[in-house]
């Protein structure tokens, strides 16, 4: 009994960050329709700026609230950037174009980054700086919960509640809340419908560079094929609770990392990567919609 | 009947060439290459007939390839079928198996994910090409993340012959298939399913049909692979090896077969070309063995999608090029 609840908690933390990442893909698909291949690897380099950003400015030194903030802050100002660029670069001149050329921009993109990463921060793992001290906080019977656990939960919800109220109650919320209904009819409505889809990367990105100084604490170990995995991850459960939904990729991405937890605890470590995939495919099979997303009908 | 006999003929001819040629001129290391040009021609094409003729985009070819290689490395090692002085008429048989085996597993994975569509048809093939890959690699009977050691098989003339051989008929019967009946119902299927439904086209049967050949030349290509490299590793068959594939479909122009040939061939013989540029010394000083090679594919397949989303053919055939010099003379 104690086990389980400590997978739980665990599996809550996986899941938080996965529930970052799922977000990211989830505002680009509701705005663009695409999978968003290259936002596993915007992650990566998150990691790879707060590792820098920590190292430059000796935050091992002092670890406190204050390094974790700038760690956080350096990531996501970098991982806004590169979304930026992105966006700019590869997406933006093929607006308009077949889906399918789009799909593999976006893998050449993902693959690019991956691969320039290996050159320009070397193929081998860094071990991320500690800019927090993780100690046991309290322990109830044999469980034991600590300081880390509650920082990640913590963080990954208060930015989770950041992001629903900027898509809830603000004017670009709205706007792009607009756009992922039907961008066609937002244009009507005097929406300028690039920069919405800009904002729209601005923040999956920067929920993605927070989502990688998370991840730095709990696993501190940074490579540059990081991303790809959890990316594969994320994205298999923003498909779980329903692509285009922001409460549907928070439930995919918990659902996603308690599953993982448990198969890893009770069945064996290996299969944890094909996991995700065959409950990808077992969705996608019998609920494409996902968990709360709704059942579209094509029409001619 | 005719054609395909020709067809048949001609390529015969051309197997033939080739390895005498690379029998007689060619050192172990380029027979090597020449082998990978074979096996990625058979990948290439294959893959086209799913993505280019039949507009599915899949991303697990790599997991057929392993399917073939594995399969048919197996029962070389535990059934000899003739004694080693016959040990040449094996290797048919052998990639015969494995296009068998992985027809077999792309029936088994075509049917459920080909009712998907665009995006979510390239995730799932993804999915099913790693979770073959995990499986082989949880798998003790084909040595699990050790590999696969000791399998049979050579460069010489005769095995390239083998090679060329089955790479061209790859393309002459995917050639004869997207210019008969079920080539046209490929297309409909492509340009708009709903429409070709209402045609009395059967859309899920028709792409079902498409992935199950192309899974098939893509084991037969396997097995091609498992008796070159002699050893096989779930590690050499991960998610780049069908980035690879796509690349190649993509630069020679979806929808084309010459394409996809001359695709596989400079995707195959330009990194060979590029290795000398990365023994340079100023080169191996700034990068130390990074492999350049996929930095390079990815900036090509960006720019290739922006610039020039038709590749190198677009849609078009040798055959044309053909056509418009006896018009024009």
């Amino acid at each position: 009994m104690e086990e389980l609840v400590q997978h739980i908690i665990n599996g809550l933390n996986l899941g938080a960050i996965y529930a970052l990442v799922a977000l990211g893909y989830t505002m680009v698909y509701g705005v663009l329709q695409l999978i968003n291949f290259a936002h596993s690897e915007v992650y990566m380099v998150g990691a790879f700026s707060a590792y820098y950003g920590a190292h430059f400015l000796r935050l091992q030194a002092n670890p406190g609230w204050m390094a974790f903030a700038t760690v956080i802050g350096l990531s996501v100002l970098v991982c806004l950037a590169l979304g930026f660029l992105i966006e700019r670069l590869a997406y933006r001149p093929l607006r308009g174009a077949p889906k399918t050329n789009v799909l593999i921009t976006a893998i050449g993109v993902s693959l690019f980054l991956q691969f320039s990463g290996q050159v320009v921060f070397g193929a081998d793992p860094k071990l991320f700086p500690q800019v927090l001290e993780d100690y046991p906080l309290m322990r109830i019977g044999e469980i034991q919960i600590q300081f880390f656990d509650v920082t990640i939960l913590g963080t990954a919800l208060l930015t989770m509640a950041l992001l629903q109220y900027f898509i809830q109650y603000t004017k670009t919320g709205m706007a792009i809340r607009a756009v992922s209904f039907s961008s066609r009819s937002a244009v009507l409505m005097g929406i300028n419908v690039n920069r919405i889809i800009m904002v729209t990367f601005f923040l999956g990105s920067s929920l993605a560079g927070v989502a990688a100084v998370l991840v730095g604490l709990k696993y501190p170990k940074i490579e540059p094929l990081m991303g790809t995995l959890i990316g594969l991850k994320a994205f298999v459960a923003a498909v779980l609770g329903g692509i285009g939904s922001l409460p549907g990729a928070v439930l995919g991405g918990l659902v996603m990392g308690l599953s993982e937890e448990m198969v890893v605890a009770y069945l064996s470590s290996t299969y944890r990567d094909a996991l995700a995939f065959g409950l990808l495919i077992f969705i996608l099979l019998f609920r494409p919609s996902g968990i709360v997303g709704k059942i579209k009908v094509e029409k001619v | 009947m005719i054609k395909l006999a020709r067809g048949w003929f001609i390529v015969l001819v051309v197997a033939l060439s080739i390895s005498l040629f690379a029998g007689f001129f060619l050192n172990a290391y380029l027979q090597q290459i020449l082998f990978f040009v074979a096996i990625n021609v058979m990948l290439a094409v294959s893959l086209n007939l799913v993505m280019g003729f039949c507009g599915q985009f899949s991303l697990g070819h790599a997991g057929f390839l392993a399917v073939g290689a594995y399969a048919s490395g197996l029962m070389s090692l535990r059934v000899p079928l003739f004694p080693d002085s016959l040990s040449y008429l094996n290797f048919p048989i052998y990639a015969l198996i494995g296009g068998l085996a992985s027809a077999a597993v792309g029936l088994l994975v075509g049917i459920p994910s080909l009712r998907l569509r665009g995006d979510y048809l390239a995730i799932v093939t993804l999915g099913f090409g790693e979770i073959i890959r995990v499986l082989l690699l949880n798998m003790e009977i084909v040595g699990g993340a050790r590999g696969m050691y000791g399998i049979p098989g050579t460069t010489d003339a005769i095995s390239c012959f083998h090679a060329f051989f089955w790479s061209g008929t790859t393309v002459l019967l995917i050639w004869r298939l997207v210019h008969s009946s079920y080539g046209r119902a490929f297309l409909s299927v492509r340009e708009d399913e709903i429409a070709a439904e209402c045609m009395g086209i059967n859309a899920t049967k028709t792409k079902v049909l498409a992935f199950v050949v192309s899974s098939f030349f893509a084991g037969a290509a396997g097995s091609l692979f498992a008796h070159t490299t002699n050893s096989l590793n779930p590690a050499s068959f991960q998610f780049v090896k069908s980035v690879d594939a796509v690349i190649m479909v993509v630069l020679g122009g979806m929808g084309s077969i010459t394409g996809s040939v001359i695709g596989a061939v400079i995707v195959t013989i330009l990194p060979e070309a590029l290795r000398t540029l990365q023994g340079l010394p100023a080169v191996r000083d700034q990068l130390g063995t990074v492999d350049l090679r996929m930095v390079i594919y990815s900036l090509t397949l960006i720019m290739l999608m922006i610039w020039k989303p038709d590749g190198l053919m677009g849609s078009m055939e040798w055959t044309k090029f053909r056509r418009r010099r006896a018009a024009r003379g």
